[in-house]
Formats: C-alpha cells, sequence, structure tokens
C-alpha cells in the first residue's frame, strides 16, 4: 500500500517538474499586467493583441513556413541518403556514416558561422532562401540516422523477392521499401520539423532584412522584457499541440481496432 | 491513396504561398531593424500608408548583435538604431553613411541639449530616438535610510538585498563613480580599484540580473536595484512603493538613435522614416508605448500627466548636469573583459 502511494507521488512529482513551467506561462497569458511579478486579474487581451500584431503573426508564419519546407526537403533528401548509404560497400558506408554524424554532434554555433561564411562567399543576398537552406542542412543528417535503424530492421529480401517477381527497381522501392521504413521516415520528419521550429542560433546567423522566425523575435525582446503575447501565443501553440496528439492517439486506436490488433 | 493526394495538396499550396508572398507588393521599401519591443507598431502602418512606402522591420537585442549583422554584410539595413558608444564604433569604422539634413527637416524638433554630443559630435550620422539615466530604484517600505549615494550599495545593512545590473559597462560605471572616478576611465589602476570595490560587494548582492530585475523590485524580494530609468517608469507604475533616485556622484546618460549604414539601399526612404520618427506626435506615441523617454519637447506636451511630470523618465537639467555617455573603450576593451571576469572567478 505504501509502495503504491510513493510511486504514485513519484509520478505526480516529475509530471509536475515537467509541466510547471508551462502551467506557469499558461496562467500568466491571462495576466492583466506586464510584469511577471504580480498577478492583477484575469484578462485575454494579449490574445486579442496577438492577432493584431502584424510582426508575430508574421514571425509565426515564417516559422511554420521554414518548418514545413524543410521538414519535406529533408525527409526526402535524408530517406534517399539513408537508402544509399545502407548499401554502400563496408569502408565507404563507415565514411559516409562519420560524415552523416559530424553535423549531429558539431555544436550549432560552429555550423552557424560556417554557413554564413558559405553564403557570404557565394554571395547569396540573406534573407528567406538563405534561412531556408540553412535549416534543411542541420535537419537532413537527423533524417538519415532516424531512417536507417529501420533498414537494418528490414529484410533484405524483400526488395530482391519484389524485383524476381517483375517489379521494376523503382516500384520494388515505392512499394516495399518506402512502406517498410515509413515509421522511420515519419519520426525523421517530425524530429526535423521540431528541430526547425527550435532553432535560434543558426537562424539568426542566416537570416536577412525582414525574414525573422519566432524564436529571434523572442530573443530580441529579452532586453526590453518578454511581451505576454508571447505567453498567449506559446499557449496556443502548446494547446494545438495537445489536440494534435490526442488526434493522432485516437484515429492509431481506430485503426488497430479495424485491423483487429 | 487519399492521403498521398492530400499531401500534394498541402505541398501545393505551399509553394503556391511561397511565390505568392515572394512578389506580393510592388511598393518600394525600406528595411528597418530595431531593439526588440521598442516602438508602437501602429507607427510603422501609418508610415507606410503614408509614404507608400512598405517597411520590413525585424529586431535584435544588443548592440554587439546589431554590429555583428552590420560587419556581416550580406543583408543591407536602411535604418538601425544603435546606442551612443556603439555609434562611435561604427562611425570610425565606416559603417555609417552620413545624412542629409534636408531631407530630415524634423531633426529640430530634437531638443538643443542633446545635439552635438561626443559621440557624433555634429549630428552628421544620428539622431536621438530614446534617452535615458541608470540609478537606484528602492523600495520605500525596506528603507529608512536617505538614499542618494551609490554608497548605499555598498551598506552592510542590506546585505542580500540588493540587485546589481549584468552588464559589465553599467556595473563598472557604478563602481567608478562611486570612487569619484570617470566610468570612461582609462587609467589601469582606477579600473582595478573598482573591481576590489565590486569584489567587496559582492557578499552583499543577491543576484546581477537582466531584463528579470523588473519582476524582482515588482514583487518586492529586494530593497535596491541599479535599473535604466525607462525601467523604473514601468517598475514604479506596477508599484507605488518604489522609488528612483538619479546618486549624486553622477550617473551615465544614455542615447539610443537613429542611424543609416552606409550599405542602405534606399537612403531617401530612410531619411523619410527618420523624419516621420521625429514628429512631435508620432514621437508621443512611441514614447507611450515604450516608456522611455522622448528627446522631443513638443512630444513630451502630448504625453499622459504621469509620465509628462515624472522625474524619473524626465529629470531636471541640474539633475543630469552631472551625467556622462559612455565613450567605445576600443582599445583597452579586453581590460574591461578581464576586469569583469576577475570580480566573479573567485
Amino acid at each position: 500500500m505504501v509502495n503504491k502511494g510513493i510511486k504514485k507521488l513519484y509520478t505526480f512529482l516529475i509530471f509536475l517538474f515537467l509541466y510547471a513551467p508551462i502551467i506557469v506561462l499558461i496562467v500568466f497569458s491571462f495576466n492583466d499586467s506586464k510584469s511577471r511579478g504580480v498577478w492583477a486579474g484575469f484578462t485575454l487581451k494579449w490574445y486579442v493583441e496577438l492577432f493584431k500584431d502584424a510582426e508575430i503573426l508574421k514571425a509565426l508564419y515564417n516559422t511554420f513556413l521554414i518548418a514545413t519546407l524543410s521538414t519535406i526537403i529533408s525527409t526526402i533528401l535524408g530517406t534517399f541518403a539513408a537508402i544509399g548509404i545502407f548499401n554502400l560497400p563496408g569502408l565507404n558506408k563507415k565514411i559516409a556514416l562519420n560524415l552523416n554524424y559530424l553535423p549531429v554532434l558539431n555544436a550549432d554555433i560552429v555550423t552557424a558561422v560556417s554557413l554564413m561564411a558559405l553564403f557570404r562567399f557565394l554571395k547569396m543576398e540573406f534573407g528567406f532562401a538563405t534561412m531556408l537552406l540553412s535549416h534543411i542542412t542541420f535537419c537532413t543528417p537527423y533524417v538519415v540516422l532516424s531512417v536507417l535503424p529501420k533498414l537494418k530492421q528490414m529484410n533484405k529480401h524483400l526488395a530482391e523477392a519484389a524485383m524476381d517477381l517483375g517489379a521494376t527497381p523503382f516500384y520494388a522501392l515505392r512499394k516495399v521499401i518506402i512502406p517498410e521504413i515509413m515509421p522511420g521516415i515519419i519520426t525523421g520528419g517530425l524530429m526535423a520539423f521540431t528541430l526547425s521550429i527550435d532553432d535560434f542560433v543558426i537562424s539568426f546567423f542566416n537570416t536577412g532584412n525582414g525574414v525573422s522566425n519566432l524564436s529571434i523575435e523572442i530573443f530580441s525582446m529579452t532586453r526590453r522584457g518578454i511581451n505576454p503575447v508571447i505567453n498567449a501565443l506559446s499557449t496556443l501553440m502548446f494547446v494545438g499541440m495537445l489536440i494534435m496528439l490526442l488526434i493522432i492517439n485516437k484515429r492509431t486506436e481506430k485503426n488497430e481496432l479495424e485491423r483487429g490488433v | 491513396m487519399k492521403t498521398k493526394k492530400s499531401i500534394l495538396f498541402i505541398a501545393l499550396v505551399l509553394i503556391v504561398g511561397v511565390i505568392a508572398s515572394g512578389c506580393g507588393d510592388s511598393r518600394p521599401s525600406i528595411n528597418v531593424y530595431n531593439w526588440g519591443d521598442y516602438i508602437d507598431k501602429s507607427v510603422i502602418k501609418d508610415f507606410e500608408d503614408e509614404f507608400d512606402i512598405k517597411v520590413n522591420y525585424s529586431m535584435y537585442s544588443t548592440n554587439e548583435d546589431l554590429y555583428v549583422k552590420l560587419k556581416q554584410g550580406g543583408s543591407s539595413y536602411d535604418v538601425v538604431f544603435p546606442s551612443d558608444y556603439m555609434i562611435e564604433k561604427m562611425t570610425r569604422e565606416g559603417l555609417l553613411a552620413k545624412l542629409d539634413k534636408n531631407n530630415v527637416p524634423n531633426i529640430n524638433n530634437v531638443d538643443e541639449k542633446f545635439f552635438n554630443l561626443d559621440f557624433d559630435p555634429s549630428n552628421e550620422y544620428s539622431v536621438p530616438y530614446m534617452w535615458g539615466t541608470v540609478g537606484i530604484i528602492y523600495n520605500k517600505t525596506m528603507v529608512d535610510d536617505v538614499v542618494d549615494s551609490w554608497d548605499i550599495l555598498w551598506n552592510k545593512k542590506y546585505e542580500g538585498q540588493i540587485f546589481m545590473l549584468n552588464s559589465q559597462r553599467d556595473t563598472l560605471a557604478v563602481a567608478l563613480l562611486k570612487l569619484g572616478y570617470s566610468m570612461n576611465t582609462r587609467d589601469i589602476n582606477e579600473l582595478e580599484e573598482a573591481k576590489q570595490e565590486l569584489i567587496n560587494q559582492r557578499p552583499l548582492v543577491e543576484a546581477y540580473l537582466g531584463d528579470e530585475v523588473k519582476d524582482a523590485m515588482v514583487g518586492g524580494e529586494a530593497a535596491f536595484a541599479v535599473v535604466w530609468s525607462g525601467d523604473a517608469v514601468a517598475m514604479i507604475r506596477d508599484n507605488p512603493d518604489l522609488e528612483y533616485v538619479i546618486p549624486k556622484e553622477g550617473t551615465n546618460l544614455w542615447f539610443d538613435n537613429m542611424v543609416i549604414p552606409s550599405t542602405a539601399k534606399n537612403k531617401e526612404g530612410a531619411e523619410a522614416f527618420i523624419n516621420f520618427m521625429c514628429r512631435p506626435d508620432i514621437a508621443a506615441r512611441n514614447s507611450d508605448y515604450i516608456g522611455y523617454s522622448s528627446p522631443i519637447p513638443e512630444a513630451i506636451e502630448l504625453l499622459p500627466d504621469d509620465i509628462k511630470n515624472s522625474k524619473v523618465a524626465y529629470p531636471s537639467d541640474e539633475e543630469i548636469e552631472n551625467t556622462e555617455i559612455f565613450k567605445d573603450p576600443a582599445d583597452i576593451i579586453s581590460e574591461y573583459d578581464r576586469i569583469w571576469t576577475e570580480i566573479f572567478s573567485d
């Protein structure tokens, strides 16, 4: 009995630790004062102001546009790269794998500054394009890493069997290999998406006039205090994620029922 | 099959979206780069409507960030808002373009006392945007002594009741002024003495804070803090027990100014923007939103009474007589860095 109580307490404390910051943030998004120090009554004004704030909405738009585009592109690039690397012979495979690890382990700031140097060297105008390219650059290795284990798990004779039965290599890729490694591709894509939304350092160094994302926008507020509008925005993003998660769970449940699992 | 179609559809929508957003606006444009949350955004909209110029607005958080962006090149900004010492540095390195004052007639609205300051001796490059002082904010319910000197921050009675700024120049300046030296001193011995003062003070200091100091003071967490006057106005509004003092030894007078980088692509547009920002009604709206002090007397008249008459935002000439403006330490900046590190190293 005592044991069970301790278990419950432990779980509760862990979740409190994880969610306390978010709860505070949500509560203060309804605070009638600009200060985070005092509670001055309930208001919805920050939500109203959020939808009137063209700059923040534009930053939000840029954030999601770049996240979506870089996810789509890096997922495609990464998946094919993973299949290619997987089929390389011995030493070459090792070299390619390590070259893929390097950008993952490398510090963000090094990636950021070196990308900046590259774009300058190529005389590119800094802006949306350079930011998108840099996001694709740092997302792709993660996709490769999440697809590779799925390829390892796959029965390597599957594709051969398909081709024996008359499938062209491309048909076998589409109908056999890709569906087999789909969970890896989805994980990689999700990882790319969240990494892209999260990133500040690389975005900051590789964007130009007039193009900013949420992380840059929020960071630039630190001298004068984070505007509570950001609390409202973060609350909405959190609730959005929660709803998405619930829908996904519901759908997988339904699928499993239909397939009789 | 259905999911594939919907994915294709989403991709198509996105691509069209990107293309459409790229060529939606045919108006001429200017790129404005400002501090975060440092303008009333409705002002930008009004400027766009009135001059038919599109404003691409983005933000940074420190002078150093701005400097890196300008120095690195690759993107061009038309109007930026650096502080005093950074303007000195940028001018020296040829990063700024000279203003054509015929295009900025409203510069005459600016109070004469803010002209021809050391960092830009004949205002060839810059127009003041906001200004303020550094001082001590204290909680009247927690302090019985008279607060009129930096010395109070070294009073053992208030151990653990003091917040200092997590800012190298500002905190060193406090110690230098306490010792009666110039905060722009280039004398290594004076700097070493200031370092020792700050080391002695460290046990009394609760924390070295940035922007969080506002919430902490409003929440009554400590008796004293060193703050910028603009923030003090906001804090006093939230907690009337607080009071702001400019110590008698003097303090730092600071300016954020509008300048045009030498790489600007639309200099006329930039000058029109700067001119617009100096219009009294516009300057008043910005100052009201930000809470910092405007250098334009006619704008001050348009502000609500509590700010207009505020001794914090608009100290009398005598009160700011004893102030200095930061100079760029240029060649001895590494000494500053060393001293700042040593204060926290043992």
